[in-house]
């Protein structure tokens, strides 16, 4: 009736809100002290992507690889301080929106994690990683490309994938070598992603003396690049360079080709799927793009078999990294038998770690020494592997795969002491094999694959 | 030269396409003065329909234009189903309500619609099936597809009909007149509410058309897909003059020339080692890359944005428009 | 026992009642913080929410004019606040001068959009400043080559967190027992520029200006029969609720450490807009009240929609965030169908608006 009545009650209502709100806080740490039985120490590890929106898929993928590495370390037991240690996964999805990104950062760092994995985006890893940082919390993502994440300086933050600086650099040597171009055209979209992976091929291209065209640009919902194609076809470019998402590099080459544009189509890895098919039919086919890191089929047998038998699906993309960077941060922690990350963030600096995706160094900024990048082809409709490039230096995918088996079998051998059964070792090397044999490489595979049978079947008895 | 007649051809094939959704918009406004924002998302609508069928039927033995076909005849009710919808739901209500209150609700529909169609269609960018096989014609050393073609002449097709209807019929002769006066038309016995019912059902067969033009043009949907459409389709409309047909047609055809040529030629325009002239600074990298463009095509969304604005301003009747602009 | 004298006790009530929400206010963070910091940070996104609401308010409540392109001027706050204290210029400015920069660039903006565009129509304004909008947007995302200006899609990163002499609002420190994180230390500063915010717009509201406004808001005709000076005082309008935005916009830089061009994108105008609809044109705390409600939409969906799914479908089958953009999108076209006056309608206004125009 009258505004200090109004006034008033509104207080009284908002102060209870208060009250009740500070006594919820009460319960959280009461829980918290609850459930760690007494010998039973439960250590969370974060996990943040978009699990809902556009790329949903991709960030159920990462968790999914996070999980899995939670999972078995959990069913190998963990020993920290003398005290059985629980791990505990905090799954949060940051709709891959920096804002959300930060908020969601923030809600870990609150839920006092031991370590993070994520987030899948450089738009909202970067804003996260500082909050992470200033907490004190090492964060691994497994899939953020951008070279900024890392050059920011930031104490504890780590990836294990390729940056974009990496896998720009890549694509266009495995262009120069192969397609031997004069004059190159580079397009991109206007994201962060695109320009950035862009400018990367365009500064290599350059340094080898190759002549590349003013940058031309659409935008990330572009289907219409027929004006800038036909620009681009007027300067008779050797090859194009596209930075950019499948959804607008589908319609790109499709019209590319319409024109009558005869050159060389290469694309990064987010216009590096089966997806560029579908959108453009044969005009896709014959395009090369590259991946941060190794394909997906060639991480290791036992990441394989183990998503597969754990989610009854194969990992999509990304899903070795998160894997891997779980792992590392696990891995850290036993050596430092500590789950402070005050106390496992020197020994995780220094990680020496045989994961999924190969041995996995840090450089002084965080960044993975010698990451992979991996090239490939669209042939048939389907993009496949065709070189992975380590060290400078291109392997076939089928002898990637072969010498990883073999480094893989090695380590097995070496850990048989310590843990593992030689049946166990031997069924590893023997699907590892098996893998190589499907990609028709190996020729003495069968030879192998009885003798690693055989050692199933003893096992299995 | 042939890149010239190429950037012509690419112009007029998407100035095709903001026509048809232009009229849309143009005969909605033409009658009540409103911008049915949610016009674009009707577009979006008709083409995931025609996607629907035309993957459904794919591959089934069905001859392929008898499947085009199909998609177009399920599209179109679909589209008018939704535009009447839009018509008695969100904008028959505010008929006489202060001006921007049907403009936040076309915002506001909008937004729904997108997000419906977010739900049937999910969030994946779809691909629209190629069951014809598209043939490149080479004219002149540039290239024209089948498929631009046939967008090109049944668009004009589509006006020819439109106008038909709009000077040559009863229903045309009673949208024209509450377009000009609706208390004057109420009394001369006609049903301004009918007549703006069916205004809105003609735009939305149109956007129907439209939407299936341009997922079978580009090979792609998405549920974001109409509302840029939308936008720029608007801005053509109001370039042709607001409320005019022929204004439309013009305008859509101008805004796609300028759309294709603009970004074609700006970054030749804007290259700064054309300068007789050079600063340091711009010598130098001139003589590493060849080029130092100020402005590329990058700026091309800019154009459309650019053209309302100033005929907006300097011309607010359009190219052929009468002088509507003071009214209301 | 509140309501029982409302007489000769009214104006200790009234102090009662402001002391009350006072305090509350300022326990609130610590309250919060309990909960998790988190909360305390959206509750900061959400009181940027409100400068934005309240900026837009101003031209669209007051004044009457449809801006679909409000985001820009939030932007240009950001853009300026991120390039004047950032290692991309090597600037570090603090912020006190910084935020006046940011305002007075943001309403230099508001005056350059705003003087060509406002002979126009309500509609054809519109969509005009939609335009707008979306073009400071592509310029800030393509201002990085050929000279780096604004690191294009990029963002800029490091951005300085505010300073005020030793104290550091990145950090956490402790006062008197008290543990004042980061975001609970920009939860302070926020309220206290909301308050500065509230009080200039109530002042607005009841001076000459602000009558000015209503009576072009009416009728523009008449007002300028009246001796107003119609073009000035709507650039005005435009001006303030573009000096709004641009401080926002600056503090969301500080905040965030990181910035880039799609966060300024079409939807957030919108998201703005169903905020000032949704509370009340014209009305300070209806908008207030709006921009609260929908800012913790999201949240309170993640908490109640989601597991309400889980558990009744076994999966989830509308995500949060596309039932929150249906909810942006039903509140505009439901408000203006049933109370377009906003939840909360100022009185004047629902007189306005029942009687038809």
């Amino acid at each position: 009736m009258n505004t200090a009545v109004k006034t008033l009650t509104l207080s009284v209502v908002a102060a209870l809100a208060v009250v009740g709100c500070g006594k919820k806080e009460e319960p959280a740490p009461a829980t918290q002290a609850v459930a760690p039985a007494p010998q039973e120490m439960v250590v969370k590890l974060g996990h943040v992507g978009p699990l809902t929106g556009g790329i949903a898929h991709l960030g159920k993928d990462n968790e999914n690889g996070a999980r899995l590495a939670v999972d078995e370390a959990n069913a190998a037991g963990v020993m920290l301080g003398g005290q059985k240690v629980k791990f505990e996964m905090v799954a949060e999805d940051d709709q891959a929106d920096p804002k959300v990104g930060t908020t969601v950062a923030q809600k870990l760092v609150d839920a006092k994690v031991a370590g993070v994995v994520g987030h899948l985006n450089s738009g909202t890893t970067i804003p996260a990683s500082s909050i992470y940082s200033q907490a004190g919390i090492p964060m691994i993502s497994g899939s953020a490309t951008n070279p900024k994440l890392t050059e920011q300086g930031l104490k504890g933050i780590f990836r294990v994938v390729g940056r974009d600086d990496q896998q720009g650099p890549a694509v266009a040597n495995y262009l120069m070598s192969n397609a031997k171009p004069k004059t190159v055209a580079v397009i991109d979209d206007a994201t962060a992603y695109g320009e950035g992976l862009a400018n990367e091929v365009e500064k290599t291209l350059k340094a080898a003396g190759i002549k590349v065209l003013a940058r031309e640009k659409g935008t990330d919902k572009t289907t219409d690049w027929k004006a800038v194609l036909t620009k681009v076809k007027g300067a008779r470019p050797d090859a194009v360079f596209y930075g950019g998402m499948d959804a607008t590099g589908g319609p790109l080459i499709k019209q590319g080709r319409e024109l009558g544009i005869k050159a060389v189509f290469a694309f990064g890895d987010g216009a590096c799927t089966d997806k560029m098919s579908e959108l453009a039919g044969a005009a896709a086919e014959g395009l090369i793009c590259s991946q941060a890191g190794i394909p997906v089929q060639a991480a290791s047998p036992k990441f394989l078999d183990g998503y597969k038998a754990k989610f009854g699906i194969d990992p999509i993309l990304y899903a070795p990294f998160t894997y891997d960077a779980a792992g590392l941060i696990i891995d850290a922690m036993k050596k430092a038998d500590s789950a402070d990350p005050a106390k496992y963030l020197p020994l995780l600096e220094k990680s020496s770690y045989q994961g999924a995706s190969g041995r996995i160094e840090f450089d002084d900024k965080g960044d993975r020494k010698d990451a992979e990048m991996t090239i490939f082809a669209m042939k048939g409709g389907k993009v496949e592997p065709i070189a992975i490039i380590k060290g400078g230096q291109s392997h076939t995918v089928g002898d990637y795969i072969k010498a990883a088996g073999e480094s893989m079998a090695a380590a097995g051998g070496a850990a048989m002491d310590a843990a593992k059964s030689a049946g166990e070792a031997m069924k590893e090397a023997g699907s590892a094999v098996k893998e190589a044999g499907k990609e028709g490489v190996a020729a003495a595979a069968g030879v192998v694959k009885e003798a690693a049978d055989k050692a199933k079947a003893a096992v299995g008895k | 030269m042939d890149i010239f007649l190429q950037q012509i051809i690419n112009g007029l094939t998407l100035g095709a396409v903001y026509a048809i959704v232009a009229l849309g918009y143009t005969m909605v406004y033409g009658i009540i003065q409103l911008i049915n924002f949610a016009h674009g998302e009707v577009v979006m609508i008709g083409a995931m329909t025609a996607l629907t069928v035309i993957a459904g039927l794919a591959g089934s033995g069905v001859p392929p234009l008898v499947i085009v076909l199909a998609g177009v005849l399920a599209a179109v009710p679909v589209c008018m189903a939704v535009g009447y919808g839009l018509e008695r739901v969100a904008y028959r209500p505010l008929r006489h309500a202060p001006r921007l209150s049907p403009l936040i609700t076309a915002i506001g529909m909008s937004i729904v619609l997108q997000h419906v169609a977010m739900m049937v269609w999910s969030r994946n960018f779809l691909a629209f099936p190629q069951i014809f096989p598209n043939p490149v014609f080479f004219v002149g050393g540039a290239a024209i597809t089948g498929v631009q073609i046939t967008i090109i002449v049944l668009s004009l097709l589509i006006m020819g009909a439109l106008t038909a209807v709009v000077f040559r019929t009863r229903l045309g002769t009673a949208m024209r007149a509450t377009a000009e006066n609706p208390e004057v038309a109420r009394l001369m016995g006609i049903d301004c509410d009918r007549v703006i019912a069916l205004t809105f059902i003609i735009g939305a067969g149109l956007a129907a058309v439209a939407g299936v033009m341009v997922g079978s043009y580009y090979g792609i949907a998405h549920y974001t897909m109409g509302f840029v459409l939308g936008l720029k389709a608007f801005s053509a409309a109001v370039l042709g003059g607001i409320g005019n047909i022929a204004g439309a047609m013009l305008g859509g055809f101008l805004l796609g020339l300028v759309e294709a040529l603009g970004a074609g030629y700006i970054g030749d325009l804007t290259n700064l080692c054309h300068l007789p002239w050079q600063p340091d600074l711009v010598a130098a990298r001139c003589a590493a890359d060849g080029h130092l463009v100020l402005f590329g095509s990058n700026y091309q969304d800019v154009f459309a944005f650019l053209v309302l604005i100033g005929v907006l301003m300097f011309r607010p009747e359009g190219l052929l428009g009468e002088r509507v602009g003071q009214r209301a | 026992m509140v309501a029982s004298s409302p007489g000769n006790n009214s104006a200790v009530l009234r102090w009662a009642g402001l002391v009350l929400v006072g305090l509350t206010l300022l326990a609130l963070p610590f309250a919060l913080a309990g909960v998790g910091t988190a909360w305390v940070r959206i509750t900061n996104l959400a009181i940027l929410f409100i400068f934005l609401s309240l900026g837009l308010n101003i031209v669209v409540g007051y004044a009457g004019l449809l801006d679909l392109g409000y985001i820009a001027f939030y932007a240009v706050g950001a853009y300026a606040y991120a390039l004047l204290a950032s290692p991309h210029f090597g600037l570090h400015l603090p912020f006190w001068a910084i935020l006046p920069i940011g305002a007075a660039v943001a309403c230099l903006f508001g005056v350059l959009l705003g003087a060509p565009t406002l002979k126009l129509r309500g509609d054809y304004l519109a969509i005009v400043t939609l335009g707008f909008g979306e073009i400071i947007r592509i310029f800030l995302n393509n201002l990085s080559s050929p000279f780096n200006i604004t690191a294009g899609p990029q963002g800029i990163t490091l951005i300085d967190p505010v300073r005020v002499g030793a104290i550091t609002f990145g950090r956490t420190d402790i006062f008197v027992g008290l543990v004042f994180s980061g975001p609970v230390k920009y939860y302070y500063l926020l309220l206290l520029l909301l308050l500065a915010v509230i009080v200039i717009n109530i002042r607005l509201q009841h001076s000459r200006i602000g009558r000015a406004w209503e009576a072009i808001r009416e009728d523009e005709i008449a007002a300028r029969a009246c001796g107003i000076n119609t073009r000035n005082i709507k650039l005005l309008a435009f001006a303030m609720g573009a000096s709004f935005g641009g401080v926002a916009g600056g503090m969301f830089s500080a905040i965030q450490g990181f910035i880039s061009p799609e966060s300024f994108v079409l939807v957030e105008s919108i998201m703005v807009l169903s905020m000032v609809v949704l509370g009340g044109m014209g009305n300070i705390w209806g908008v207030i009240a709006g921009a609260l409600l929908l800012s913790f939409v999201p949240e309170i969906l993640r908490y109640t929609v989601e597991p309400v799914q889980r558990a009744v479908f076994g999966r989830m089958l509308v995500e949060p965030e596309v039932i929150r953009m249906l909810l942006f999108g039903l509140a505009l076209v439901l408000m203006m169908r049933f109370r377009p006056a906003g939840l909360f309608p100022s009185r004047l206004r629902r007189r306005e608006l029942t009687q038809e125009t």
